[in-house]
């Protein structure tokens, strides 16, 4: 897993799509941490609330490639003839991506640091923002490298979890809508960004993190089972 | 080394490989012989794992590869058709990856530098892959195969792409690994096959149609004593002539040569020797005899024909040899497989001679 972890971080950073990414976080966090800095506001949590929508965009960009590109070039062949799991195989991946997701947003200690050195700041509130948007990166770069393990065309892959990130949109926008009350409660459970706002107000509630670390492991445990099916195809 | 039973591979209906089994003995050089599409690849990426058989069973060095797919991997070094290589990294960063990838134990540094210095790409080491040469790429390619020194290596075509040089140097080298691995080479290339190898597996549309030693393979089916003569003089006339010789059981045009040259194979029943007589008549009506060789068989056209099913597998004890051993006929021959002899119809005049 070590092996594939560190090609993976380093291969984000010899393409332009590591810097790509970490680039829109950082102009994103720098120009909301400047207008809440002259607005007098210390409030980070409104950085992580606008992140949510950038993250759901580019997770997709993030795991496009990384196994599409491996079908693409069959360098799966010399991944799945080594003496390796495909289990470690799929975690190394992920792990790479949701590293450089926590790089692009590393900054946001420094924004935290800063409003600290003026005015107390409520580090619980950040830590439970950080999670959240740790937790939902972890989601959707799950299920971006299940897509990505579909097809060889990394743009397939993109706009295919693309689609994921907009029908999650609608699902959020439905849910307003919606007078039936089993309807709704469905619509509300799945929702994304309802679960991702209760992290923003600084909610730790238990069902929140495990349905986001739910569907990590149901993808990934999918990605596992793609790979396995390919082989006996 | 490695035991292959009753192994066979379905693609919905297609049947990809058919039932087959072999074993290959420790430090054996297997050649592994057949058009493409016959089922080369695929009996290959079932011995390494990366495909699952429909039925049947691998073993390698005794484990399982379904059972102890680790174990078994651990012994095993691969180079698939195309090089599985990450186009974005260095020589010297994708065989550290390889190293770690195959949780090689052995010391690190040493071990990338020794290889490097066997398949000579130490002076590209540090160069992007996608940057480099074919010929490179490949070697590349077989640099991550040798990683981790595993017993078997199995290589599948490793010389496509390459020039007649490399190739040469290529073979060299794994004729130098086979001295301390067990080796099985894919190829549809029949004389790189016998320069290395020394067992053939031909197989075809999925099965096993002959097995044996190179040189078995290469003696000459007794039946087919045929003589190639190029003569100047009218093309009927000469074939009506070389006809009414005593012995002659077919004679077929090869077209023209050179100016009012034609060629002919001439097949002879029997052991009967014909060229002196061939060239008394030729002689008495003065059509000078510009070339006469014996037609023997190549082991390409043993193949096509083993592959049609024209001849059966058994007459292949009595097939001759067809390659001398001086370096300019293995140059030469290189040069013929670079341009993929094999696809040339028996006896089409060569490009450029007519001229």
């Amino acid at each position: 897993m070590k092996a594939i972890y560190k090609r993976e971080l380093k291969a984000y950073f010899t393409s332009p799509l590591g810097y790509i990414v970490t680039l829109i976080y950082v102009l994103m966090g720098g120009v909301v941490f400047t207008i809440l800095f002259s607005n007098g506001s210390a409030e980070l949590s409104t950085l992580f609330s606008i992140m949510y929508t950038f993250t759901l965009f580019l997770m997709p960009v993030l795991t496009m490639r990384l196994f599409s590109d491996e079908l693409r070039m069959k360098t799966d062949q010399a991944l799945f003839t080594a003496p390796v799991k495909i289990g470690s195989i799929v975690m190394g991946k992920y792990f790479a991506a949701l590293t450089v997701f926590l790089l692009a947003n590393s900054l946001t200690i420094v924004y935290q640091l800063v409003f600290s050195a003026y005015v107390s700041v409520e580090w619980l509130v950040y830590f439970d923002n950080v999670i959240g948007s740790l937790l939902l990166a972890s989601a959707l770069i799950s299920i971006g490298l299940f897509i990505s393990s579909l097809t060889e065309s990394q743009m397939t892959a993109a706009m295919g979890s693309m689609s994921v990130s907009i029908v999650l949109m609608f699902i959020d926008m439905l849910g307003s809508y919606i007078d039936s009350n089993i309807l709704s409660t469905v619509v509300n459970w799945l929702s994304f960004s309802g679960r991702y706002n209760t992290f923003i107000v600084g909610i730790v509630d238990y069902a929140n993190i495990a349905f986001f670390l739910s569907i990590t492991a149901i993808f990934l445990f999918l990605t596992v089972r793609v790979q396995e099916k390919r082989r006996w195809s | 080394m490695i035991e292959v039973a009753n192994l066979t591979k379905r693609y919905g209906s297609h049947l990809a490989v058919d039932n087959i089994s072999f074993t290959v003995k420790d430090g054996e050089i297997l050649g592994f012989l057949g058009p493409n599409g016959a089922g080369k690849s695929t009996t290959m990426n079932m011995i390494t794992g990366y495909l699952s058989a429909t039925s049947g069973t691998i073993s390698v060095a005794g484990y399982d590869i379904l059972d102890n797919p680790d174990e078994a991997k651990r012994h095993i070094g691969y180079l698939p058709e195309h090089p599985p290589l990450y186009r974005d990294m260095t020589v010297r960063e994708y065989l550290n990856f390889i190293y770690e990838l195959k949780k090689t134990r052995l010391p690190r540094e040493p071990h990338i530098d020794e290889i490097c210095r066997l398949v000579k790409i130490t002076d590209v080491a540090g160069r992007v892959i996608k940057h480099l040469s074919k010929g490179y790429q490949q070697r590349v390619g077989i640099a991550q195969a040798l990683i981790g020194n595993p017993d078997v290596l199995i290589l599948d075509e490793p010389t496509v792409g390459l020039d007649p040089v490399q190739i040469i140097e290529i073979r060299k080298l794994i004729g130098h690994l086979g001295k301390n691995h067990t080796v099985i080479l894919s190829s549809h290339i029949l004389s790189e096959i016998q320069a290395v190898c020394s067992r053939v597996i031909v197989i075809n549309s999925g099965k096993i149609i002959a097995d044996g030693a190179p040189d078995d393979l290469s003696r000459n089916l007794s039946e087919v004593n045929s003589v190639l003569v190029r003569v100047q003089g009218p093309e009927n006339e000469v074939k009506k002539l070389l006809s009414t010789i005593a012995g002659v059981s077919k004679v077929t045009p090869m077209g023209r040569r050179e100016r009012n040259a034609y060629e002919f194979a001439v097949e002879v029943a029997g052991k009967n020797d014909i060229r002196q007589e061939m060239f008394r008549r030729l002689s008495d009506r003065n059509w000078p005899i510009l070339l006469m060789r014996p037609n023997e068989l190549t082991l390409e056209e043993i193949f096509i024909r083993l592959v049609d099913g024209t001849i059966d597998a058994s007459v292949l004890d009595t097939i001759k040899p067809m390659a001398d051993d001086s370096d300019k006929a293995k140059a030469l021959e290189a040069v013929n497989d670079a341009v993929g002899e094999i696809e040339r119809p028996l006896g089409a005049p060569n490009e450029g001679e007519d001229k």
